[in-house]
């Protein structure tokens, strides 16, 4: 295996603006808005950043290429590239920019993602058509849809009633508001009843309103260079990439009879190999904290087994247990996750690596967690039979 | 027609759409108008829903008929659809039925239309085409009456299929054919229009069918040499209600020789009709029976057959098979709704621009219409869709064509998508996987009271997928419908 990135590259900086519905803010103010605070937090100025990774997922919101981003930016001259994989575009761009530093190709690169979602009318997602192949037979699913698959093969699985299950995913939920409740840049920022949320309108069955993510306007960005730079520029005690890792789906969970429904195989292929670039044996024991994509209940509960931190057919006790909770064996979306502070695609994977690197440096404020060491984000693109995972790890230098 | 040897029927077939509406619940939104119409408030009828039309009736009418005869599509040498609601005026329907039924060895197809009579008279030219090899003759139509009306009230949707041809395998042998064509408008609709317009019933009843029908049927019998008494089963399309009572009593026909009144059941199904009926007729003649179809339009078609070997009962086959297969709707909204009349606010999602590119619709067209995917050669994986490489192995072009529409299937996932718009939510999907190892996600329809769960079993319908409402082109697709939902019937007897 390839040597990996563990500690090869440091953040310096790093932006996220408040999430939510931004009426009166463009994309563009959003670009600005993180950028501004990513270089207040690096301490260099904007024509030290070498190149430039732009996540965004819908053009109808934030426009193609990399040009929206340099031009808000005016980043003239220097490679900016547009990348976009669904919901996991926020990775994507951290991962564009690592690399390239890993690679010693820059001395210092951006990493942005952001999404104008407010812009497209729309209360959730917009419809988005799947190319001239798949339109002609693929059915359009909504979001929700997609990841309420996940409940029906979990649910027959591990043979858990039907309220049951609702219960348990009405807690993840349940949690990420409280959680959102304390987070000034959260969109959703109220704590609300179990009632509440057991008895929501029904979106896609068994998801109601609640076990769904806000759907936000945003922007986070990373300044990443190599730990030498870093430390050249004056910083310490530094929050370095230990892993970041992409799993695609290439049919084989739709298209053969080897997927039984009740988990994500990308998100365990992303993590395995995470996971080892990262030299962590036993996430449940080594994780501080997991920002995890909880697009809908349903895929955060699942996820805790695909990242190995609940056994088999446990995550819905472990939910009911508290495990995820703040004060948890591990606490998960301690920022309110995207389903309060909201996701703004382009921008999540980004905003999670945003919460660890506040608390692996002790300046989460009222959320802080006691000696976060190993923090682990991951994100879903697309539905959880054919999608993309992305997990990234960041930690203490040296953990 | 060759002498040598005897035309007739080899096989048939019927598809009448699952949702079945109570008249008296049309006639009850109706009331405060047009409160006489509680005067026909009596069954049901048969309605689409948004995703069906003459083209996919007839692709499940046509596969009702092909899986009940041996060698299935293979020596089919031509298809003939006939339907006064073809969705298309120019772009052959019958191409897209065929590709649906994988009528490969076809060599002719047409589009019949002109009237209801197109049915019947379209089996008429496939009987008499019969010596060229096996013909299809399907007939469907997807009848519209304008809110309000006695049309709907009384029509209804439906489907028939017959295989004909000669030689071995006849269950009913063709006796022959009279035709009257005379310009008698009882009702028309000109190209374009939604609605038919009718005369009055009783010049319709007294001048046309009591005059027309019962002459044509006694000239035909005449000429064949066959008593009226010989007739057991004596069916007429077209006319007002009861037009098969008054021509059997001028025939001196025995009430009992009148085949089941569709009317209550299922409605007035127009080309479809004297098709359904005769299909009715083979469901319960036996051997040496004379059967009689008539069809009123414009004149007369009538057509006489004579019973040789009643077909093997096949379970799930037939009409008696899809008159049971029945989904009660009470809600009228939804049949006006479904049938265009109506145009809800969608919201946003339904905006979603549903251009089909007709380049990648011709390439992969036995792939769309046939829903037929692939078993890779190297590690005999069957699959949907076809793509170079084996999804399964990566052989790369490994694979040869495989059928799936008529392979058995059960939910592995599923959801009722609230959010996606559907012209008719919630939106049932998920996978699907195949007992032959294929899986790919789909849309699940005709979802019953029952429901579905995981392992639910699954049965493939031809549909339109979305519909292009800037460019009016359809496309289609298969998807799944839960077999125990379609098979729960409570429905009430044909009268």
């Amino acid at each position: 295996m390839a040597s990996g990135i563990k500690d090869k590259v440091a953040i310096i900086g790093m932006g996220c603006t408040r999430f939510g519905e931004r009426w009166d803010t463009g994309a563009e103010q959003l670009l600005s808005e993180a950028f501004s605070e990513a270089l207040a937090d690096a301490g260099i100025d904007r024509k030290q950043i070498g190149a430039a990774w732009y996540g965004s997922a819908m053009e109808r919101s934030v426009g193609n290429s990399a040009i929206p981003l340099s031009t808000a930016l005016r980043l003239e001259g220097i490679p900016v590239s547009r990348v976009e994989n669904m919901c996991a575009t926020g990775t994507e761009a951290l991962r564009g920019a690592t690399y390239a530093v890993a690679a010693g190709a820059v001395d210092i690169a951006l990493a942005m993602g952001a999404e104008k979602l407010k812009d497209t009318g729309y209360g959730g997602l917009p419809t988005v058509g799947k190319g001239s192949f798949a339109d002609l037979w693929m059915p359009y699913g909504s979001a929700p849809a997609g990841f309420a698959q996940l409940a029906a093969g979990y649910r027959s699985k591990y043979k858990i009633s039907k309220d049951d299950l609702k219960r348990s995913i009405g807690r993840v939920s349940w949690k990420s508001h409280q959680n959102g409740a304390k987070n000034p840049k959260a969109h959703l920022r109220k704590g609300v009843e179990m009632e509440t949320i057991l008895n929501a309108p029904m979106i896609a069955e068994p998801l109601g309103v609640f076990d769904c993510c806000g759907v936000s306007d945003g922007a986070a960005c990373a300044i990443v260079t190599t730990p030498e730079i870093a430390r050249a520029l004056g910083k310490r005690d530094l929050v370095t990439i230990k892993a970041i890792q992409l799993s695609a789906s290439a049919g084989r969970e739709w298209g053969t009879n080897q997927w039984d429904g009740s988990y994500v195989q990308n998100t365990r292929n992303a993590a395995r190999a995470a996971y080892q670039e990262a030299g962590i044996k036993n996430p449940r024991e080594e994780l501080s904290a997991m920002e995890v994509h909880d697009c809908f209940s349903i895929t955060e509960l699942v996820t805790m087994e695909d990242l190995g931190v609940s056994d088999a057919g446990q995550a819905w006790k472990d939910v009911l247990d508290g495990v995820f909770d703040a004060d948890g064996k591990i606490p998960c979306q301690i920022d309110g996750g995207l389903k309060c502070f909201g996701h703004p695609i382009g921008a999540s994977g980004l905003r999670m690596v945003y919460e660890h690197y506040l608390q692996l440096q002790g300046r989460a404020g009222s959320r802080q967690l006691k000696d976060p060491q190993l923090g682990l984000s991951h994100n879903l693109g697309g539905v959880p039979y054919n999608g993309v995972c992305a997990v990234s790890i960041v930690g203490r230098e040296g953990r | 027609m060759t002498s040598s040897s005897p035309a007739g029927i080899k096989a048939f077939g019927a598809y009448i759409p699952r949702r079945r509406m109570p008249r008296a619940a049309i006639a009850a939104a109706h009331a405060w108008a047009l409160p006489s119409l509680k005067g026909l408030a009596k069954g049901e009828k048969a309605f689409c829903g948004w995703d069906e039309d003459a083209i996919t009736m007839a692709v499940e009418a046509g596969r009702d008929c092909l899986r009940s005869t041996p060698g299935g599509a293979d020596a089919i040498v031509g298809l003939s659809f006939a339907s006064t609601t073809a969705p298309y005026a120019d772009l052959q329907n019958a191409s897209i039925v065929g590709a649906a039924l994988r009528l490969s060895s076809a060599r002719t197809s047409a589009d019949l239309s002109g009237s209801v009579r197109a049915g019947l008279s379209g089996l008429a030219q496939a009987l008499q085409d019969s010596d060229l090899g096996d013909q299809l003759i399907i007939a469907a139509d997807r009848r519209s009456g304008k809110p309000g009306s006695t049309q709907e009230m009384l029509y209804g949707s439906g489907a028939a299929a017959l295989r004909v041809g000669q030689g071995d395998g006849l269950i009913a042998r063709f006796l022959g054919r009279q035709t009257v064509t005379v310009p008698f408008v009882d009702h028309f609709r000109q190209t374009g229009e939604k609605f038919d317009y009718f005369w009055e019933e009783r010049w319709i009843r007294d001048e046309g069918v009591s005059k027309i029908v019962p002459r044509a049927v006694a000239a035909l019998l005449e000429r064949l040499g066959v008593p009226a008494a010989r007739v057991a089963h004596f069916g007429l399309a077209g006319g007002p209600s009861g037009s098969d009572k008054l021509v059997a009593k001028t025939l001196t026909l025995a009430p009992e020789k009148l085949l089941p009144d569709l009317s209550s059941v299922v409605g007035d199904t127009g080309a479809a009709q004297p098709l359904l009926q005769l299909a009715a007729a083979l469901e319960r003649a036996k051997s040496g029976e004379v059967i009689v179809i008539a069809s009123f339009a414009q004149g007369c078609e009538v057509l006489a057959f004579e019973m040789l070997e009643p077909p093997l009962k096949s379970p799930g086959h037939g009409l008696a098979a899809a008159l049971s297969r029945r989904i009660e709707e009470s809600a009228y909204l939804k049949l006006l709704s479904f049938d265009g009349q109506i145009d809800i606010d969608w919201g946003m999602r339904a905006e979603t621009d549903n251009k089909t590119a007709l380049t990648q619709a011709y390439r992969i067209a036995d792939q769309i219409l046939g829903f037929v995917g692939g078993r890779c050669q190297a590690c005999s994986a069957v699959q949907f869709p076809r793509f170079p490489a084996c999804v399964n192995c990566g052989a790369v072009d490994s694979q040869k064509p495989f059928a799936l529409a008529d392979e058995p299937a059960k939910v592995v996932t599923y959801t009722a998508d609230w959010l996606q718009y559907s012209p008719s939510p919630p939106l049932y999907m998920g996978l699907v996987q195949f007992d032959i190892g294929a899986r790919l996600l789909m849309e699940m329809v005709d979802v019953g009271p029952s429901g579905i769960e995981v392992d639910t079993p699954l049965g493939m319908c031809f549909r339109i997928k979305e519909r292009d409402r800037q460019r009016h082109y359809d496309r289609y697709f298969w998807k799944a419908v839960p077999l125990a939902a379609a098979a729960v019937s409570t429905a009430p007897k044909p009268a």
